[in-house]
């Protein structure tokens, strides 16, 4: 069981290393982290991934005190989306290429770099099917490998923020 | 008009009502130094950055307003470290101003640079690194504003050299602060204090703790008011000592490891606790699965990450103490409860045989007999501000505030050399006050140096040295858990009367009780800061004590008959 925290932030120098130092101090374990930009300029938006057994109340408490954190939302409970996107270069000659890229088809991932000896595959899904891709494309050889770590989005239009601290109105309207 | 960041820092400065800044000049804060000159700010030069930040956090604590320090780059700063964790872990308003190295140079392991905005993030509210002279005005700006409202706290601002030395065109701009993400404006839900206002109603033994959050919050009227119409006793923690007259009747006193034996009696057999602008440290409550079985908890505090923190709170409420009690005590119906207070009360008395006090002095000088004389002699109004140790449980248990904000200590950290700094401080911002430093003689060492400060400024402290010898807490702790192995706590001290007057003061040494109050008055009556070496026994120990991870009412009493006062020999 983990939990997954939407953080926005204000897009300032640092923000980054204050709620990885937050996490840090406050003995919580981060499994993964991504930030990027938001539609809203200035505004960046983190997907937090944290072990089960952390205090979810007292994890976005300690974060509403960063002077720079605009919003928390534990989507753990809510109807969402979480994906997760992996790049894995695997082994590949010319006898095993057509079995490879038959996986790729069951998996609806996408190869985007073809060489004599390797390929690089893109996929995207939540964690299971990652996993189990890893598993499958492992026994040919995989070289490397990079994952973002889960980005993760509520259903619906329902904007009505949960924490009753009203900053996300103020965010919207930032710069 | 043409500013360099230099002046407009002091342009800033002036503009928050700075009357005093704390500082250290060095070569990354030299600008700022440079442009000082032309602004009427009376700048205080202490011995040592942890000195000077200390004094910031007593003028700030005393004065009820942001105090201000200043250091230069690298040590300058990272000395300000243990000052700065004070102010922070006691909700101190202070803003630190430190200077950088020319921002071409971060990164590169200047001369004298350091990550300071890194070293200080856990142990600052919010800091800055200014690197552009543009951003000086808007960054001290809402430094200012995040140290004072909320949860007060520190807050940094590091200003590289390039950025102080920079000229623009400047007027000073006073547009609202945009802090998107702080919102220190809690207001309690209505809901919530309607629910508080049904669990007092139904309690029979309720007890208040009151916290340091009651004076930020200035809700001593408030508080004083609800105990009464409530008829509900009060117990403080150590930095809420004075919320309430030691001398009114629902005083109970302080609570806690070194609290009286019937208030900690009457927490653990309480029915529900107030918990008002305090935090539940560990060392308030004891054992947290056996503190206050019965009791359901209400807690207000204007920080959320407090509610549920270490006690869970039936009601929590998120909001400004004052406001709130404002809103509850037209809920709260007028009750008696006599048959509570009166049992708590009767309680007291059994506490009041085993207290030292009541014991002969024979020859001896005890630690208590100090504190309850300077008490007596100063008619409980002087402006406290201790040190951290014996001393400073001594002076919470026997200096009985009458008024309000007149204890200063530094409680969280628990820092040692806090005491005469502060102190320092703490006169500069109610030079009307009389001010006493208590010190132990080992953390008054550590901050001895500013006596010089205290003499260059003729800042008029009186200095109280309870000295025993021995780094007396921890070695009562050895007496207590470590078979008495005094490992590294005897401690031999300078001859503090000539410290005193190397530095140009005047110093006093005190060895029978006899002559206690004839050195209170010779030290009210003369000008500048005095010290007094009490030569306290070396082997006192504070009682009664809650040991560590022990039940609160589980406290080791003090013994009925001292062994020491009854023998008139050292153990």
């Amino acid at each position: 069981m983990q939990h997954i925290l939407s953080v926005l932030v204000e897009d300032k120098p640092g923000v980054l290393n204050r709620v990885a130092s937050l996490f840090r101090r406050r003995a919580f374990n981060i499994e993964s982290l991504n930030v990027g930009h938001t539609d809203v300029p200035g505004v960046s938006r983190m997907t937090i991934v944290i072990d089960g057994d952390a205090n979810l109340e007292r994890v976005s408490a300690y974060l509403y005190k960063l002077v720079n954190v605009l919003d928390v939302d534990d989507l753990t409970a809510k109807p969402m989306v979480m994906r997760d996107l992996a790049m894995i270069k695997v082994s590949a000659s010319s006898e095993n290429r057509a079995e490879i890229m038959q996986m790729v088809e069951v998996f609806r991932a996408r190869i985007i770099d073809v060489t004599n000896t390797s390929l690089i595959i893109e996929i995207t899904g939540d964690e299971d099917k990652i996993n189990g891709f890893v598993e499958v494309v492992r026994p040919l050889g995989i070289i490397e490998m990079v994952r973002t770590g889960a980005v993760a989005m509520s259903r619906g239009t329902d904007l009505a923020k949960s924490n009753g601290n009203g900053k996300y109105r103020g965010a919207v309207t930032l710069g | 008009m043409k500013r360099t960041g230099a002046q407009i820092v002091w342009e800033c400065l002036k503009r928050e009502g700075v009357e005093v800044v704390y500082g250290y000049p060095g070569g990354a804060n030299l600008p700022i130094y440079d442009a000082m000159i032309d602004y009427p700010i009376h700048h205080v030069l202490g011995r040592h950055e942890q000195g000077l930040t200390h004094m910031a956090d007593g003028y700030a604590r005393a004065g009820n307003r942001v105090g201000v320090a200043m250091a230069t780059s690298g040590p300058g700063a990272t000395n300000m470290v243990t000052g700065i964790a004070t102010a922070m872990m006691d909700s101190s308003p202070i803003v630190c101003i430190t200077g950088q190295v020319a921002s071409k140079f971060i990164g590169y392991d200047a001369f004298q640079e350091t990550d300071v905005t890194g070293i200080t993030l856990p142990i600052t509210k919010h800091n800055y690194l200014v690197t552009d002279v543009k951003e000086i005005n808007r960054a001290l700006r809402e430094a200012f504003y995040i140290a004072r409202t909320g949860r007060p706290g520190p807050v940094l601002v590091d200003i590289t050299k390039d950025a102080q030395q920079a000229s623009i065109d400047w007027t000073y701009d006073d547009r609202p602060i945009r802090l998107p993400g702080y919102r220190p404006d809690q207001r309690a839900a209505a809901p919530a204090v309607q629910q508080a206002a049904e669990l007092i109603h139904a309690a029979k033994k309720p007890v208040i703790l009151a916290g340091r959050g009651v004076f930020l919050s200035n809700a001593m009227e408030e508080l004083r008011q609800f105990a009464e119409k409530a008829h509900c006793p009060v117990a403080v923690t150590l930095l809420g000592i004075g919320a309430l007259p030691a001398s009114h009747p629902l005083n109970l006193g302080m609570m806690g490891m070194h609290g009286e034996a019937w208030v900690n009696q009457a927490i653990q057999e309480s029915d529900l606790i107030l918990a008002f602008g305090m935090r539940f440290d560990d060392r308030v409550t004891g054992n947290l699965q056996t503190y206050a079985p019965h009791a359901r908890k209400i807690h207000i505090d204007i920080d959320r990450s407090e509610i549920n923190k270490n006690v869970r709170a039936d009601v929590g409420i998120i909001g400004d103490l004052k406001e709130t009690l404002q809103q509850l005590l037209p809920l709260v119906e007028a009750g008696d409860r006599s048959e509570w207070n009166d049992y708590i009360n009767g309680m007291k008395g059994d506490s009041a045989v085993r207290d030292i006090q009541n014991l002969p002095d024979n020859g001896h000088l005890y630690a208590a007999h100090v504190i309850n004389d300077l008490w007596r002699y100063t008619g409980g109004n002087a402006l406290v501000v201790t040190d951290v140790g014996q001393h400073q449980m001594w002076t919470a248990q026997y200096y009985r505030h009458e008024q309000p904000n007149c204890l200063i200590t530094s409680g969280g950290l628990g820092t040692m050399g806090f005491g005469l700094p502060a102190a320092i401080g703490a006169k500069m911002a109610r030079p009307e006050k009389e001010v006493w430093a208590i010190v132990g003689d080992g953390g008054f060492q550590m901050t001895a140096c500013e006596l010089s400060t205290a003499a260059q400024e003729g800042v008029k402290v009186n200095v109280a040295i309870i000295n025993n010898g021995f780094l007396g807490m921890v070695r009562q702790w050895q007496e207590f858990f470590y078979e008495r192995r005094y490992v590294a706590t005897p401690m031999r001290s300078p001859d503090f009367v000539k410290l005193a007057e190397a530095n140009g003061l005047a110093g006093m040494r005190v060895t029978q009780r006899a002559e206690v109050e004839s050195a209170i008055r010779t030290a009210q009556a003369m000008e500048g800061t005095v010290v007094v070496d009490f030569r306290v026994e070396q082997e006192d120990s504070v009682y009664p004590m809650v040991p560590t991870g022990a039940a609160l009412n589980a406290m080791i009493r003090r013994p009925v008959a001292n062994p020491i006062a009854e023998t008139g020999q050292d153990l």
